[in-house]
């Protein structure tokens, strides 16, 4: 929805997240029950207080039928809740939340996005997304489609190996604070980096974002009742979601049209943007992002390190929303962008506009 | 913009099938095979119960909430959200919350003569009910609140597997009367 569109006011009021390379040890159900408690804990709230539940997750990452339903025991879902499950990532399950949130009848919702690609191939499981007929049964993996579309865009001059190195730099160095990222380090540079073989030419190991396993929760609320929950809510100002087409032949891969659309529908830059949280899962696909969204200098581009530093597929999305929300809420922002993507190539994107008081 | 309500054209004319095309034999079905393999680990909870198992035991996790007690143990009282890290064993000897008498067989379990009972067991001590195979009697003897005891598999064949109980078999105690059948943790414990 259009920035300001009579909406009424939600914010986010409450985040956790937790990543690592691997949950050896834990199920997704224990992972989320620590998450959830903290999240909702933090603000005061039990589940009986929360007006609606949404969540975002695969079965075919977990390898299993409606696993959704299983990880409900981590909510606390008795007497039985107002519940929704999205098959995307749990961004997309956030703004459920908050068109849930809009209608009026409730004024707190509970979001939360988790996976644990360790136990499969997540490269794998990404070629399912594809269009069954033509090019899922060709089984190409999620690095090979992110490499043709790094190719396209190098062999087009509008960028070069040594601007997508720069990228992996900014991810490394910052994620060096951040106790969620995997993949960080104080010392990289470009030249060291781009002395690696590539893994999908044209990307490196340090192109392709770190898989890691984790979760991330965030507590929405609507109006007064955010103030009273928190210090300093972060008000979602504007939040929209726009898609490209399926078909990867039909599109430019240089670019992501419907991320410049959400960010325009937002109005993401009618004012100045102290960061920007943004999904990218390959150096590539971030380097194309920061010009679709209109990012401009002096934007703090990925305080966190972003994805690369630690992609946890179904809850990177809103772990950006988590990120940027944390930092308003923190006060070392103001106004902050978030956003997620889906589907192969960047094909569908979601942009929130996060503002404190 | 594209106005909705006027289809593309593509759609808007007769489909015309190119000469090559005619009269070939339709495409009715496409095979695309999909293998994902994965490395499941269980939860620390699901590792305990099936180690258990080997030793004819039989695990269950109870609530810091209010001592209900759940099996098998998942780590997680799912009425409230909590986390559990309680372990209690509980008997092989329950009673039948519910059943159902089936007549078809199960594909993969040519072992299983029809009809055959699966029950929701409520072991003794558990305030919840899991599934098991009733045997030992006549279907028709199959009754809510009969009173059964587990028919383990000989020492020498056991395993971590929920698969050890081969059967629960009617133990010949007084039933337990149907109001006070089945689970427990669901209506609270007052009733005892």
């Amino acid at each position: 929805m259009a920035e300001g569109a009579g909406q009424r006011d939600v914010a986010v009021v409450s985040v956790a997240v937790r990543q690592e390379e691997a949950l050896t040890e834990e199920n997704e159900v224990q992972l989320l029950v620590d998450l959830v408690n903290r999240a909702r804990n933090a603000v005061g709230l039990s589940q009986a207080e929360i007006g609606f539940t949404c969540s975002g997750s695969s079965d075919f990452l977990a390898g299993q039928a409606f696993s959704f339903v299983q990880t409900l025991d981590a909510v606390g879902a008795f007497p039985p809740i107002s519940e929704s499950h999205v098959e995307m990532d749990g961004a997309f399950a956030l703004y459920e939340a908050w068109v849930k949130l809009q209608i009026g009848d409730v004024d707190t919702a509970l979001v939360y996005g988790y996976g644990k690609p360790s136990a499969g191939s997540v490269r794998d499981v990404l070629a399912l997304q594809l269009d069954p007929y033509y090019l899922a049964p060709l089984w190409p993996d999620a690095h090979a489609l992110a490499a043709l579309q790094a190719r396209l865009l190098l062999d087009s001059g509008t960028v070069t190996p040594e601007a997508l190195a720069e990228v992996a730099v900014r991810s490394l160095h910052n994620a060096v604070g951040n106790p969620n990222a995997v993949r960080a380090s104080a010392e990289a540079t470009p030249e060291e980096l781009l002395a690696a073989e590539p893994v999908a030419d044209p990307l490196r190991a340090s192109d392709l974002a770190q898989v890691a396993d984790g979760g991330c929760v965030v507590v929405l609320a609507a109006g007064e009742r955010a103030r009273t929950l928190c210090e300093r809510p972060a008000w979602i100002r504007g939040i929209d979601h726009r898609i490209d087409g399926h078909a990867l032949g039909t599109r430019d891969l240089t670019r992501a049209p419907s991320a410049a659309m959400a960010a325009q529908e937002v109005g993401a830059s009618s004012d100045r943007l102290d960061i920007a949280e943004i999904h990218g899962p390959t150096t590539s696909q971030e380097w194309i992002l920061q010009r679709e969204l209109g990012i401009a200098e002096g934007t703090e581009v990925n305080p966190s390190g972003g994805a690369l530093a630690a992609d946890t597929l179904m809850a990177s999305g809103l772990i950006r929303i988590a990120e940027a929300a944390a930092r308003v809420g923190a006060g070392t922002a103001d106004r902050a962008l978030a956003h997620a993507t889906s589907g192969p190539c960047l094909q569908q994107n979601l942009v929130c506009v996060l503002e404190g008081d | 913009m594209t106005d909705p309500d006027i289809p593309p054209r593509a759609l808007a004319e007769a489909v015309v099938t190119p000469e090559a095309l005619a009269g070939l034999e339709p495409v009715r079905s496409v095979r695309t095979p999909i293998r994902l393999v994965y490395d499941f680990v269980p939860s620390a909870a699901a590792q305990a119960y099936l180690r258990a198992y080997a030793e004819k035991r039989i695990l269950g996790h109870r609530s810091p909430v209010d001592g209900a007690v759940f099996v098998p143990p998942r780590g997680v009282d799912p009425r409230h959200g909590t986390a559990i890290d309680e372990t209690v064993d509980l008997a092989d000897t329950g009673h039948v919350g519910n059943f159902c008498v089936t007549h078809l067989p199960i594909p993969g379990r040519d072992d299983l003569e029809v009809p055959y009972v699966s029950a929701w067991i409520h072991l003794d001590g558990a305030d919840i009910g899991f599934l098991g195979l009733v045997a030992g009697c006549a279907t028709e003897e199959v009754r809510i609140g009969m009173r059964v005891r587990a028919v383990w598999k000989p020492d020498e064949q056991l395993g971590p597997t929920a698969e050890n109980v081969l059967y629960w078999e009617p133990s010949g105690e007084p039933d337990v009367p149907v109001g006070r059948a089945g689970n427990r943790a669901w209506r609270g414990r007052t009733d005892g």
